[in-house]
Formats: structure tokens, sequence, C-alpha cells
């Protein structure tokens, strides 16, 4: 499936272990958070990247003390219409100051791409929608309300000059 | 009135150019159905029985001359000659074709209206007093307050995909006209001293459970506004229901955790939020936005001898002159509404003439000021009174200045099966048949304020559960069938009615209420007790058995 960054397509260097399966010395890993947990002591010595995959009844909370070395977490959206991964997002850059990866995985779909990436997610993994089209996305909308993860002055504040 | 400066401007042509590429990229099938429905609803458009409706957000009601006649103009030019006027304060067209629905909504840009989250899993079009800035019992104009929650809300990245779709209503009167109790947040402006803040209320809906909203909390100064209700947005989206529907809205969460720890949850967010979280919205925007909604300058010579001339004159203009004003806070002024409530007609529904003498008379009498209400009427909210023979001899030539504000015949009906995809039964011929029993304007009247509100099926679109008579169209193998219920209200004393009994056959209905109003009027200890007030001394009794009393 394709992967997108940056205005660029980006190859997946990370595997998705799901359940018990084995973890290779060499290899790049996400984990479901359950998992992550259990075994984040060992983890923090690996000298791959560790990345974590979320589901949306997942607490972000939880991962608060291992942001500094997570290199990836993986947001996933099992409906495009569950919209609970918004707020992990937002919670995640704003509230615990997460500075890596974050990715959208899943049922990802053009439209809802704008709306991510003022969440704060940088990396779409998309089955539908070609680099073009999300790039366009990305730009459709010039000014915002309201603060967010992205950073973006909200026009109240461009209004009155700060 | 709020307008639009060059970055509402800006969001709103953008939105319009999105639109019309997802729509381009529907016709040509890159969109498939299922892709394209969350983008459509996201702009209002509904794929209903017939064809595609597209609804236009009225922000809390408020139009001008010139807003109200682009509306006509989108009803005459790409519908069939008409609008229907909502509860949501919004307008609705049932019979645009998909391609035009861009141009529609360049068009609207150009009057400053647009379409955004009129529909779907997000937050909706605010509502609020239609009297707002006019009203004798406010304490003050909430408008700028419902302009600061639209435009926070709008585009919102977070609240897009909610586990259901989210009402705010905020009133600042006495008396409550925005019906506070069942919205998903329903905020009641108030003084602490001299600081100005929020009362409030979380969880009231209608639909197949209602609630009467929670008091979460009884004051939030108005600088801590948006981030409390981020908050309570945040907790909702969290742990809101998506596991089933018709249990997704807020009012379920609120009710499955307790008041208590419902408010709990949302002040532990609150409570986290960090300084850079905050909003934290410059008193210099809480000011631009309120130097918009400065009162008009009011006309000094009001004239109040011509128009009391005029009653003696004209006994239809005094008759209409004593049911269609309100209270104005201005000496010399009065509130019009102008009823979409014609008997026999389709409640809330306007042609694109009438719209376009509606539009005229505020720009010619009115201050260019317009209001949509929850009860889908229009309104003039200031009106020097000399001018009123004017405009009611203007509004009866487009015949609608029938003289029944809060009246029995002023009903709430939604479009019900001749519309709408979800109804059970048909509301309008329901309606009219009811209007009908009651039309002499003598005898509604002497009813006095009665609201009776219909809905084609348990979402609850016409206000059923809130009606001081509720009708509710339900569907029994194919045959339409209807649930009276009894002593709902909407106002500040908001209670949800109560089943009569097993339901009624369509044809049977307007005669159980006129038997409910029979009794009412043989209860009633003083022409000046309410049928609502009778209903709660004497309890429902008497009236249950009226609805089943056969001839």
């Amino acid at each position: 499936m394709p992967l997108l960054k940056d205005g660029a397509e980006i190859e997946n260097v990370f595997v998705y272990l799901d359940g018990e399966a084995e973890l290779k010395a060499d290899q790049a890993v996400t984990l479901p958070l359950a998992r992550f947990l259990a075994e984040s002591g060992t983890l923090a010595g690996r000298n791959v990247p560790v990345g974590v995959r979320l589901v949306p009844e997942d607490d972000v909370g939880l991962l608060a003390p291992f942001l500094e070395w997570i290199q990836l977490v993986e947001i996933s959206f099992p409906k495009y219409t569950d919209g609970r991964g918004y707020s992990q997002a937002q919670l995640l850059r704003r509230r615990h100051g997460y500075r890596g990866e974050l990715r959208a995985v899943g049922h990802v779909l053009r439209d809802q791409i704008f709306y991510m990436n003022r969440s704060g997610f940088d990396a779409y993994e998309t089955a539908r929608a070609d680099l073009p089209s999300v790039l366009e996305a990305l730009n459709e909308f010039r000014d915002a309300y309201q603060p967010a993860a992205d950073g973006r002055v909200p026009v109240f504040r461009q209004r009155n000059g700060n | 009135m709020y307008r639009y400066d060059e970055f509402d401007a800006r969001l709103v042509k953008d939105r319009v150019d999105q639109f019309r590429g997802q729509v381009n990229r529907r016709l040509s099938g890159e969109l498939l159905e299922d892709e394209f429905k969350p983008l459509r609803l996201q702009n209002g458009v509904y794929l209903q029985l017939h064809a595609y409706m597209l609804r236009v957000a009225i922000p809390y009601g408020q139009l001008n001359g010139a807003k109200l006649r682009g509306l006509a103009e989108v009803a005459r030019d790409y519908d069939r000659g008409y609008g229907h006027f909502t509860t949501r304060q919004n307008i609705q067209y049932n019979w645009v074709a998909l391609k035009d629905i861009p141009d529609v909504l360049e068009k609207l840009a150009g009057v400053e209206l647009h379409a955004i989250q009129t529909s779907g899993n997000c937050i909706r079009n605010v509502t609020s007093d239609h009297f707002a800035g006019a009203a004798f019992d406010e304490l003050m104009d909430p408008r700028p307050w419902c302009e600061i929650i639209r435009q926070w809300s709008t585009f919102h990245p977070e609240f897009a995909f909610l586990p259901r779709k989210f009402k705010i209503a905020v009133t600042a009167a006495e008396h409550d006209r925005a019906a506070i109790a069942v919205h998903d947040i329903g905020l009641r402006i108030l003084k602490r001293g001299d600081v100005v803040g929020f009362e409030v209320h979380v969880g009231g809906g209608q639909g197949r459970t209602p609630h009467l909203a929670a008091l979460v909390k009884d004051f939030v100064p108005e600088a801590e506004l948006l981030d409390y209700l981020e908050a309570i947005m945040r907790v909702y989206n969290r742990y809101g229901r998506r596991d089933n529907k018709y249990k997704a809205r807020i009012k379920i969460l609120v009710n499955e955790l307790g008041t208590e720890e419902f408010t709990a949850q949302v002040d532990a967010e609150y409570a986290a939020q960090k300084g850079h979280e905050k909003i934290d919205l410059p008193q210099a925007e809480i000011d631009r936005i309120n130097a918009y909604f400065a009162p008009p300058a009011f006309d000094a010579d009001t004239g109040s001898e011509t128009f009391e001339a005029a009653k003696a004159a004209d006994p239809a203009f005094a008759e209409w002159a004593e049911v269609n004003l309100h209270k104005h806070k201005q000496a010399g002024h009065a509130s019009v509404t102008v009823s979409l409530k014609p008997i026999g007609g389709a409640a809330g529904d306007a042609t694109d003439a009438q719209m376009l003498v509606v539009a005229d008379l505020a720009e010619r009498y009115g201050y260019d000021d317009i209001r949509v209400s929850h009860a889908q009427n229009l309104v003039l909210p200031h009106v020097p009174v000399k001018h009123l023979y004017a405009i009611w001899q203007a509004l009866d030539a487009a015949g609608i200045a029938t003289a029944n504000e809060s009246l029995i015949t002023d009903l709430i009906v939604c479009p019900g099966l001749d519309y709408c995809n979800l109804a059970n039964a048909r509301s309008i011929p329901v309606g009219q048949a009811l209007q009908k029993v009651f039309a002499d304007p003598k005898y509604q009247r002497e009813i006095g304020r009665l609201h009776i509100n219909i809905s084609g099926c348990i979402n609850a679109c016409g206000h059923h559960h809130v009606g001081h008579i509720g009708i509710l169209g339900v569907d029994r193998k194919g045959e339409e069938f209807y649930q009276i219920s009894l002593g709902g209200r909407a106002d500040e004393k908001a209670a949800i009615g109560d089943i009569a009994g097993p339901a009624l056959k369509g044809e049977d209905v307007p005669q159980a209420v006129k038997r409910i109003v029979d009794t009412y009027m043989a209860l009633r200890t003083s022409p000046d007790e309410l049928f609502i007030d009778t209903l709660a001394r004497t309890g429902a009794e008497p009236f249950k058995e009226a609805v089943y009393a056969t001839a």
C-alpha cells in the first residue's frame, strides 16, 4: 500500500507484528500497544526502530513515558467514520509532545487527509489516493479558524495581528 | 449582522472549489457513492426519496435582504420555486440536481451563505433565539457568541467524525426560545458581576431516546468557553458510543456515565489542557465580532398613533397585530413573525416570490434584518410600529400574513414521507388536516398558545417530544399510524411529552386533537390559563380519556 510523507512516496521499512509473532533482530517493527507496553523494557535497548500501532480504543496517555525514543506511532482507522484517531493524534502531539512520525493507517481516504494533517499526522498509508491528489488535498484550505496540532496560525490571530 | 472578512470569504470559496472537485470526481466515477457520501454529507447534500436534497446553513437563523434574495433565486433557478425552512433555522431544497450544486454554493457564497456541516457527524449549525438582539427579556445579544462558536466549529479537524451529529444552541433571554434543553450542548448566557459567562447544559436531545440536558457547569467565564467546549467534545469523541447509531448521541454517554461522572471527565480533560493548547481568543477578536451586532440606529419617530389608527380601521390587521408581534426592547418597535403556516400549506415552505417580498420589506422597513425561527417561520426582528400596516398589507398580498404565531395552527412539521427517506409516515397531510379543524382565527385565539409538533418518524425532526401536543408517525405493517403525546415543552420549563396511549389512524388524529382541545377549554380556570398549564394542574388523565373517547 502506498505510503506518503513530506510530499513524496516513501518506502515502508516497518513491519507490523500482530499477536505473538517473533521479533527479528534486524527488523524495524510496529507492535500493538499492549505488547509494546509489556515488552518496553527490552524494546528500548534495540538498535533498530520501534513503533506502536494504536487502535481507536487505546489510551495514548500510556505511551507518554516512551515518546522520546519511539520512532513511529501508527494510528489506525478501521473505518473512516471512526474519528477517535484525530483526538489521539492531537493528544500525542499537543499534550504529550510527540515529535516522531505519526502515520495514519487503515481506511484512509484522500478527503480525510486535510483534517489528519491538521491533527498532527505527517504520513498516510492509503490504498486509493495517489500522491498528486493527496498534495492537493493538503492545501485545499488556506486558512483555519482554530489552533490545532499543525501549528497553523488561526484566523483570529491573523486578524488581530499576532 | 456579521459580515465576512477576507478570511471567511476565502474559507467558503475554498470549500466551494473543493466540493466542485468532489462532485466532478463523483460524476466521472472516480469516487464511488460510498466514498462520496461522507463528503456530500458534510456539505448538506442528502440523497432523498426522489432526488438529492441540499440543506443550506443559516447560522443562528440570521439573514438580511441580500441573503434571502439569494435563497429565493436558488429556489427559482435550481429548484421548483420553493424552499423549506427547518427547525434548525436552515433552509432545504428538495429538487436540486447534483451537477448544479457547486454553482448553487458558489452563488450563495456571494451572499455569505454556505452549506458547511449542515449534515454529517459533526458540529452542526449553531441555533439561537430568533428574537436575539430585539427581545425585551434578554440579558444581552447571544449572536456574537453564536458567531464565535460557528467559526471555532467550522472545519474543526478533530471533530469532523464524531460518533453522531452534534447540535449547540445559545440563549440569553429569560424565556428560552432556543430550546437549549434538547440540544447536545445548550448554553445560557449570564453574568456574575461584570463577567459574562455560560451555564452549560449537556446531553439533551430528541429522537428515539429523548433526554433533557443535564446541567454540567453553572458558570464558565466567556474567556474559557471555547476551551471548555473542546474538553466536552474530546470526551465525547473518545468515549461516545460508536457501536450503535441509536446510542451514539452524547445524551447516551451522559446518561450511561451519570452527570457527575461525565462532568468529572470533562473537568479532568479541561484541567489537563496545557497553556499552549488553550485557544485563548483575544479580547480584540471578541470585541471585533461584538461590533457587528451593534443595534441598528433605531428610528426615533416611531409613529405609534398611525399604528393605533390602522388597527382601529382594519380589524384583520388588528387581529394579526395581536397575534404575530413580539415585544421589542426599543420603544415604538416590534418584532414581526411572518407565518409560513397558512392553513392547508406545508409548514416552513416559502416560494421564491414570498422570500423576495420579505427581503424587500426588511430592506425598506426593518433595518435589513431577517431571522428564521426554529418554529419554521420568518421574523422581521426590528420594525418601527408605524410601518406595520404597510408590512401586513404586503405580507397579506403574498399569502404570508396568517395570524397564528404560537397558536394551534402554527405547527412544527417535518417533511415526512412525502420527501424523506427516513420517514415512516407522512407528516404534511396530517398537519394540513389538523389546521382545517382549527382554521377559524377567532377559535384559535380563544384556545390561545398551544404548540403541536409533528414528526414522521422516531428521529423527531418535527420535535414531537417537546410539543404541548406531539404527534409521531409510525409504520404498522405498511399502514401509517400516529402516536399522540402530551405535555412536552421546549422552553425554560422543558419537558418530554408522555405518550397518551395506542397509536391512532391518520384519519382519526384531527378529531382526537379536537377532543383534547375541547377538554382543555372545559377544564381551564380562565382564558389566561394556557393548555400546558391546565394539563400540568389536572394531570394527563382527562386528556388521555379524550383521545380515545368515541363520539
